[in-house]
């Protein structure tokens, strides 16, 4: 990684410190902002962690609420009710999602195109339907009262660390390797390179990143329910991915960003008009799948891609 | 599209919706009071119930004159039967809108969801039906202006052992609501302790269509009564359904069942069935026969529970402003929970140590297809 | 043992109705090799055409009316599967797009759909009108309604003249030419649009009969009543075996039943659970299914 780079990195941590403290306080920035830009961050987290293993490794999972869910619900039981720091129960639900990632990673190994998607599919919904069924995790009626551990800093740190990681990763050698399978498997596993290590590299990591925003996320809402965590949240990062331009990881950060906005930014429009903001919500919907549509027939590659 | 074009146009984005925020710190010419309500979705017979009894008392009130001399504001918002999407809306109010107190929601569920944010933004939350116990437990500034369902269960439970003459229940549960299952416990206790015996328990989740695999097995079971604590929509199904398998057991339900919806949905078939609820229309009170025919007047309908009890909230909130004398949450906070014997349609409200309202039950029964009243359980 | 079989019973109206959904993905799967994520959307819009006609007729009980709604639900759900086809998918597969871009665009035409029924039905569930007056039949103890039986004869009379249609006719042996090998069918002459255009029609027009047999059986319909259903179809499409439409059947049949058996079983919270499970595991450990033939592409 280039000395440039670490250097703007490290610089920005206490930068980002210092900004937390302005930006927190309700009599100096407002909450409203606040809560918006703090989703943006972790949007960005997960809409990274999609591009991972879908932009790069070329792998096309329909998963990442499944892990976004194991992140949230178990670095919350924790906090729940052992009251451990957030940062052990991040580290402990990092962990558990990069195994799920390993768990998910070695048995598609076969499965191509369609049947991938659809496998991961199957998974996110088992997981969900799974915690559906726990009632020591809230079963049906969710899990409320999480301690609000989550700040600006907290998400933009692990941002700023996952953008850093996930760049230098592309960089590398490791990078080339994932860039390869995406373009042509059988090819390069002729020349000898090991798809099954570097796959399943790639799932758990992506899964791993999907587990910390997703504990970020349930740290922040103090509210987790099943239902936020079906098929469709998959296609919502789906959605930031391709925004921002697959492969690129920052396109991905900044998909994510725009992705957050845009409902709010309706909302204000819609807010207009009473009729239609009582359907903000459908009106929402069907703009995302235009928007979908239209960059997927239109400009695949997204913002920031490059067209093959 | 250009890359260097997209950080200022995300930038100007977001400049746009966070200066639509800000500006809003003159002096309130107005007493903001948000409303969270179920609009759209499973439960929006609640919601559209709430909000017409909150907007005739804000009718009255304002023609009042107001409260403090300022009129009062309702902002209204949807979260369609949502919970997660009731946080949102909540964070809102607070947040950009400032209201200085909160009514809603509706349901059990997403008021426990909303709860703790008002409690730590130090905004008086009071819910007109939400009646699962731990709502108020959640901390000092949560109110609620209905019975809790302690006190329900088990006065259906009685309904149920005396009235009915039940010996063998079964009970039919919703597990996404905590009202719902808060609810079953209650019956479940009361019912056990006055003898009788809970033959099955079966469970299905809101939004379900098809429940004849869990009422075959409760078939087996014989019982000669089903609690259904559910909320209209699916009940209505159930209770279709239930006849449609032969079931002859006597069915039961609570103030989730109150809405014209599930007479439409379950037709015919719901002649003969109880449920408990807030209030009557045909109370002979005449408090309670001027409501009614306001409310005629203005929307051509007569009032239920929900609009009954929207009403009284609104009232209520008005109120405890006008004893605080001030706009400061901490006051009417101290005031909402002072509230003794005030007069409302759904009976007189007086707020106890734990911020819950103790009041009658109603029990209705439906005949030709229309709730008619049969008998009040007192607490 | 009653219960076990009256469970049983319950079982088999539902997998029908999967049976009916899964044979569109199947055909479709089979002939452009696209999950086409819109279908149980397709379902859900017959149930809501035939609502719409059933609140326009007087009359709703005869005989004529039912074959009305049943006719109108049919129509309007092929049109609208064909309309799909031609402006969704069309152009991405003759550029031979890759299947990530096919994908997408099916599940926003999905969303598309959802949230267009959405903004004009409401999200409040809606009744839908008797009209085919419930009476029940007693066999042995086993409770049967005229509803189910309808159901599920129904069910196996389209599948039988689906299968006619599929395997006795110059159109249904174009589409197995279409499916086995693409390339070779357009080189041969045959019309590859046109026969897109009839699969997706089909299809759609199973769908919408078994939209509007849900929504007499359970009766209640909303815009996002085909999501679920339509998943699960989709399992037991790839159950039975992808591409295969008697495996579809089969598949259908079989995960309604093991669903019912599940949820009076275990709990009703299980039944939706079940079929992801079965997915990942007929994936993991067999990719073409029960009936399927020739190896999935795996290496």
């Amino acid at each position: 990684m280039s000395k440039r780079a670490l250097i703007i990195f490290l610089l920005s941590i206490p930068f980002l410190f210092i900004l937390n403290h302005f930006i927190s306080n309700p009599s100096l920035f407002s909450p409203y902002a606040l809560q918006i830009i703090v989703l943006m961050g972790i949007n960005a987290i997960l809409a990274i962690s999609w591009d991972l293993i879908a932009g790069v490794t070329g792998q096309f999972s329909i998963g990442q609420a499944g892990f976004m869910a194991i992140g949230a619900y178990s670095s919350a039981f924790l906090t729940l009710n052992y009251h451990i720091p957030l940062i052990f129960a991040i580290l402990f639900s990092a962990f558990l999602s990069l195994l799920a990632g390993f768990l998910v990673g070695i048995p598609t190994l076969r499965l191509r195109g369609d049947y991938l998607a659809i496998a991961t599919l199957g998974f996110g919904e088992i997981v969900r339907v799974a915690i559906l069924n726990m009632n020591c995790l809230g079963g049906a009626r969710g899990m409320k009262g999480i301690p609000i551990l989550s700040s600006f800093f907290s998400v933009y740190l692990v941002l700023a660390i996952s953008l850093w990681f996930c760049l230098s990763l592309l960089r590398s050698q490791y990078g080339r390797m994932l860039f390869s399978i995406r373009e042509d498997e059988v090819a390069s596993q002729m020349m000898g390179v090991d798809i099954v290590k570097y796959k399943v590299f790639a799932f758990a990591l992506s899964a791993c990143l999907a587990g910390i925003g997703g504990a970020l996320y349930a740290h922040w809402t103090s509210f987790i329910h099943p239902d936020s965590f079906t098929f469709m949240k998959s296609i919502e990062i789906i959605l930031m991915g391709v925004i921002g331009g697959m492969g690129t990881i920052y396109g991905a950060a900044i998909g994510g960003a725009i992705v957050t906005l845009l409902p709010e930014g309706l909302r204000l429009l819609l807010e207009q008009n009473p009729l239609l903001y009582q359907n903000k919500e459908f009106i929402r919907m069907l703009f995302f799948a235009s928007l979908l549509m239209i960059f997927i027939i239109l400009r695949p590659q997204g913002i920031f891609g490059k067209k093959e | 599209m250009r890359r260097a074009l997209v950080i200022p146009l995300l930038s100007a984005l977001f400049l746009a919706v966070f200066l639509s925020s800000c500006g809003k710190k003159q002096e309130e010419k107005t007493v903001k009071i948000g409303v969270i309500l179920p609009l759209t979705g499973l439960q929006s017979t609640f919601g559209q119930s709430v909000r017409k009894g909150v907007e005739l008392a804000l009718e009255e009130v304002n023609k009042a004159g107001g409260v403090l001399g300022k009129q009062v504001e309702c902002i209204i918002e949807d979260d369609e039967s949502k919970s997660d999407e009731a946080q949102t809306v909540a964070m809102k109010l607070i947040t950009k809108d400032k209201v200085h107190l909160i009514i809603g929601e509706v349901v059990s569920s997403s008021t426990l969801a909303i709860a703790p944010l008002c409690q730590r933004y130090k905004i008086p939350l009071i819910t007109p039906s939400a009646t699962n116990v731990d709502v108020t437990k959640t901390g000092d500034f949560i109110f609620r202006t209905c019975f809790i369902d302690d006190f329900q269960g088990s006065a259906l439970a009685r309904f149920a052992i005396e009235n009915l003459k039940s010996k063998r229940a079964a009970i039919l549960k919703d597990v996404k609501s905590d009202y719902s299952l808060g609810l079953a416990s209650a019956f479940a206790n009361t019912f056990k302790q006055m003898g009788g015996e809970i033959v099955n328990e079966q469970a299905y989740t809101a939004g379900d269509t098809d429940f004849r695999t869990q009422l075959t097995s409760m078939k087996a079971s014989n019982p000669d009564l089903i609690f259904i604590p559910g909320y209209y929509t699916e009940v209505g199904l159930i209770i279709r359904q239930a006849r449609e398998l032969s079931i002859k057991a006597m069915l039961l339900g609570g103030d989730g069942w109150d809405s014209p919806k599930l007479i439409e949905i379950a037709k015919a078939d719901a002649d003969g069935t109880y449920y408990g609820t807030h209030f009557s229309p045909e109370e002979k009170e005449p408090r309670v026969q001027e409501f009614v025919s306001a409310f005629k007047k203005k929307y051509n309908e007569v009032p239920d529970a929900l609009a009954a009890l929207g009403y009284d909230t609104l009232r209520l909130v008005v109120d405890a402003i006008k004893r605080a004398r001030t706009l400061d949450s901490e006051k009417i906070k101290e005031e909402l929970a002072k509230t003794d014997n005030f007069p409302g349609v759904t009976g007189d409200i007086t707020i106890d140590e734990n911020r819950n309202a103790k009041k009658p039950i109603v029990i209705l029964k439906i005949e030709g297809q229309k709730p008619t009243y049969f008998t009040t359980i007192k607490p | 043992m009653n219960l076990f079989l009256q469970q049983l019973v319950n079982g088999l109206a539902w997998g029908g109705i999967y049976a009916l959904i899964s044979i569109g993905y199947t055909m479709v799967y089979g002939v452009m090799q696209l999950i086409n994520f819109a279908h149980g959307d397709v379902f859900m819009a017959g149930a809501f055409a035939g609502l719409v006609v059933a609140n326009l007729l007087p009359n709703k009980t005869s005989f004529p009316s039912v074959i009305l709604i049943f006719l109108s639900a049919m129509l309007f759900s092929t049109f609208l599967g064909i309309l799909i086809e031609r402006f969704g998918y069309r152009s991405l597969w003759k550029k031979n797009a890759p299947r990530l871009s096919l994908l997408i665009v099916a599940v926003s035409i999905s969303l598309l759909l959802e949230n267009g029924g959405l903004l004009i039905f409401g999200a409040a569930p809606r009744s839908f009108p008797q009209i085919i007056p419930l009476k029940n039949y007693s066999l042995g103890g086993i409770l049967f309604t005229n509803l189910q039986i309808i159901l599920i004869l129904t069910s196996l009379f389209l599948m039988g003249f689906l299968h006619i249609i599929v395997m006795r006719t110059k159109m249904g042996r174009a589409m197995r030419a279409v499916a086995e090998d693409s390339e070779m069918a357009a080189l041969l002459g045959i019309p590859r649009e046109r026969i897109l255009s009839f699969t997706f029609a089909l299809g759609s027009a199973l769908a919408g009969i078994a939209g509007v047999m849900v929504a007499l059986y359970t009766p209640q319909i909303n815009p996002l009543m085909g999501l679920l259903p339509g998943l699960k179809a989709f399992v037991a499409a790839v159950l039975g075996g992808i591409g295969s439409i008697p495996g579809a059947m089969l598949g259908g049949f079989v995960l309604g039943e093991a669903e019912t058996l599940v949820s009076a079983y275990l709990s009703s919270s299980y039944r939706d659970l079940l079929a992801f499970l079965v997915l990942i595991l007929i994936l993991l450990f067999r990719p073409q299914g029960l009936l399927g033939k020739g190896a999935v592409e795996k290496i």
